[in-house]
């Protein structure tokens, strides 16, 4: 027994340096003075000079955060009230038809959807700019949030809501202090989410955006297709820290929401 | 029930749902609508069965369509080679939760620079190639090859694999796997008849989630598989923004829609909630 666990540590560890092998070179080389990913020269910090200097992808990283930021929110308000609208639907037919329209672009390929979304654009004679690519970001984030959400409703005791309304809770008051709690770990979980997908997201950006208006992962690729340029895993180093101080964040959250969940549980049960 | 139901409706007035119904309707049925009514028109907006005529006829694209298929289900078995233990391992450990967060971290990077991180890795000098000179070995072109494409693939759906097959495992009774070792069964038939049965369901969410979008990838193959249109993914990206011949896209995107559901029936039907976690 303790001879396989062993052995399962050897191989979990050969899994994670084989995961982390790619960052790790990225920030490796983006210390070394050369033009490539070969041979390391000199230790420099040349190229996040030119990356802090490069004010064009300045622009591009704060307009991306911009657009995960507005696209999140956007997409967690109408996925909550879309996760509230379902769970008020009395046939549990209704509400599969409703989930299973909801998970549609969840389980779409990218390309379809950009393509998709492009052919509607056109179709309808929207210009291609920040604005289409809001739209499709709030679009393909609307169904997580939901997901997040919804079992948090089916959670709640629905018999409070029946006593606050007895009490006379108006119905603005039954969403403040009873609904808006009982969703709140899920629609962080949501928000939290639909950040991700939006900072992830290439190939749906690709198809709709226009040339005014660009992304971090558009302009990587466009930027790798002409090869190699230490300046972009000088960006791979700063994207990693980034990551590294909101993985800590969700992290902090999501083991936060064990304990609430914990406590609203207790008082409710 | 029913003046249950009046009550609830009572309590909130339905205009919040507004927003919500109008995506369902613009976003989601609208753009398939769309997407179908293209592949069945011309250029010229006329009705015609055409651009499916080319694709059933033309050996081109029966040819990347089985391509794709192929390449889909290599990365999809690799994949599942190399994570099933690792998720089998993740079970047995303690601070599962920290090594589970180790796993999900990498995902968290954009996917464009770890595909860019490759372009090094795998380049005539790169670091496996280094690595297989200390052998005698190379060097060896594996950048813009079908392998090179194939092994980035995996690479990026490893942690989408380990994930499902980590939950379903770790909810499996450890007494089940006792009972079957205490009553004689050799590892093999453990594992082939307890452990893989009870995790089945993991396995084909992780399936579900690498196989759909792997057929559809086309940034991978633009950046390492050497800018060749081997996937359906490409070709409709081809149509779209290079050929701008968007009926005949649309009639790929139609098939590639097709082959999801197929996948879909066989898996079963059960949404792959982390899917857009890594959107090509």
């Amino acid at each position: 027994m303790n001879k396989h666990t062993w052995l399962g540590k050897v191989y979990l560890w050969f899994v994670l340096i084989l995961l982390y092998l790619p960052i790790g070179y990225l920030i490796f080389y983006s210390f070394s003075s050369g033009h490539n990913m070969n041979h390391f020269k000199q230790f420099t910090w040349l190229h996040y000079q030119t990356l802090f200097q490069d004010n064009r992808l300045l622009a591009i990283f704060l307009q991306t955060i911009l657009l995960a930021l507005l696209s999140g929110l956007i997409a967690t308000a109408i996925g909550t009230a879309g996760a509230v609208m379902i769970d008020r639907l009395q046939q549990k037919r209704q509400q599969k038809v409703f989930l299973a329209l909801n998970n549609v672009l969840m389980v779409s390929p990218d390309v379809i959807i950009g393509a998709s979304f492009l052919i509607f654009f056109t179709a309808l004679g929207i210009q291609l700019n920040f604005g289409s690519v809001l739209i499709s970001h709030v679009a393909f984030s609307i169904p997580i949030v939901v997901l997040m959400v919804l079992p948090k409703l089916k959670e709640l005791d629905h018999t409070l809501v029946d006593a606050a309304s007895d009490l006379g809770a108006s119905p603005h008051q039954i969403f403040s202090r009873i609904l808006i709690p009982a969703m709140m770990p899920g629609i962080v979980v949501g928000f939290f989410m639909a950040l991700t997908y939006s900072l992830d997201d290439f190939a749906v950006t690709f198809f709709v955006t226009g040339n005014g208006f660009t992304t971090l992962s558009v302009e990587i690729y466009s930027r790798a297709r002409q090869g190699i340029d230490l300046e972009i895993n000088a960006l791979s180093t700063i994207i990693f820290l980034f990551v590294l101080v909101l993985v800590f964040i969700y992290y902090l959250l999501t083991t936060k929401r064990f304990k609430k969940n914990g406590k609203i549980g207790g008082i409710i049960k | 029930m029913k003046g249950q139901a009046e009550m609830k409706n009572k309590r909130l007035p339905g205009l919040f749902a507004i927003p919500y119904v109008l995506w369902l309707a613009l976003f989601v049925i609208l753009p398939i609508l769309l997407i179908v009514w293209y592949s069945f028109t011309n250029t010229n907006q006329y009705l015609t069965l055409q651009n499916y005529r080319t694709f059933f006829t033309n050996g081109t694209f029966l040819r990347m369509s089985l391509n794709s298929f192929w390449y889909a289900f290599l990365i999809t078995l690799a994949t599942l080679l190399i994570s099933y233990p690792a998720a089998y391992f993740l079970t047995k450990l303690k601070n599962q939760q920290f090594w589970l967060l180790l796993i999900i971290l990498p995902t968290w990077i954009n996917l464009l620079l770890k595909a860019y991180a490759f372009i090094g890795i795998l380049g005539r000098q790169g670091l496996v190639n280094h690595f297989l000179q200390l052998f005698g070995l190379g060097p060896v072109n594996m950048l813009f090859t079908n392998f090179g494409f194939l092994l980035v693939a995996t690479y990026i759906e490893i942690p989408f694999m380990i994930l499902p097959i980590y939950n379903a495992i770790a909810a499996i009774d450890p007494a089940l796997i006792q009972a079957s070792e205490d009553l004689g069964a050799s590892k093999w038939q453990t594992f082939r008849f307890v452990l893989w049965p009870l995790s089945r369901a993991g396995v084909e969410s992780g399936i579900q989630a690498i196989f759909i979008p792997s057929l559809s990838l086309f940034m991978l193959t633009r950046l390492i598989g050497g800018n060749r249109v081997i996937t359906l993914g490409t070709a409709i990206e081809e149509y779209f923004m290079t050929t701008m011949n968007w009926n005949m896209g649309a009639t790929i995107g139609v098939i590639l829609i097709a082959m999801m559901i197929l996948v879909m029936l066989l898996t079963g039907n059960k949404p792959a909630h982390g899917r857009r976690m890594h959107h090509e």
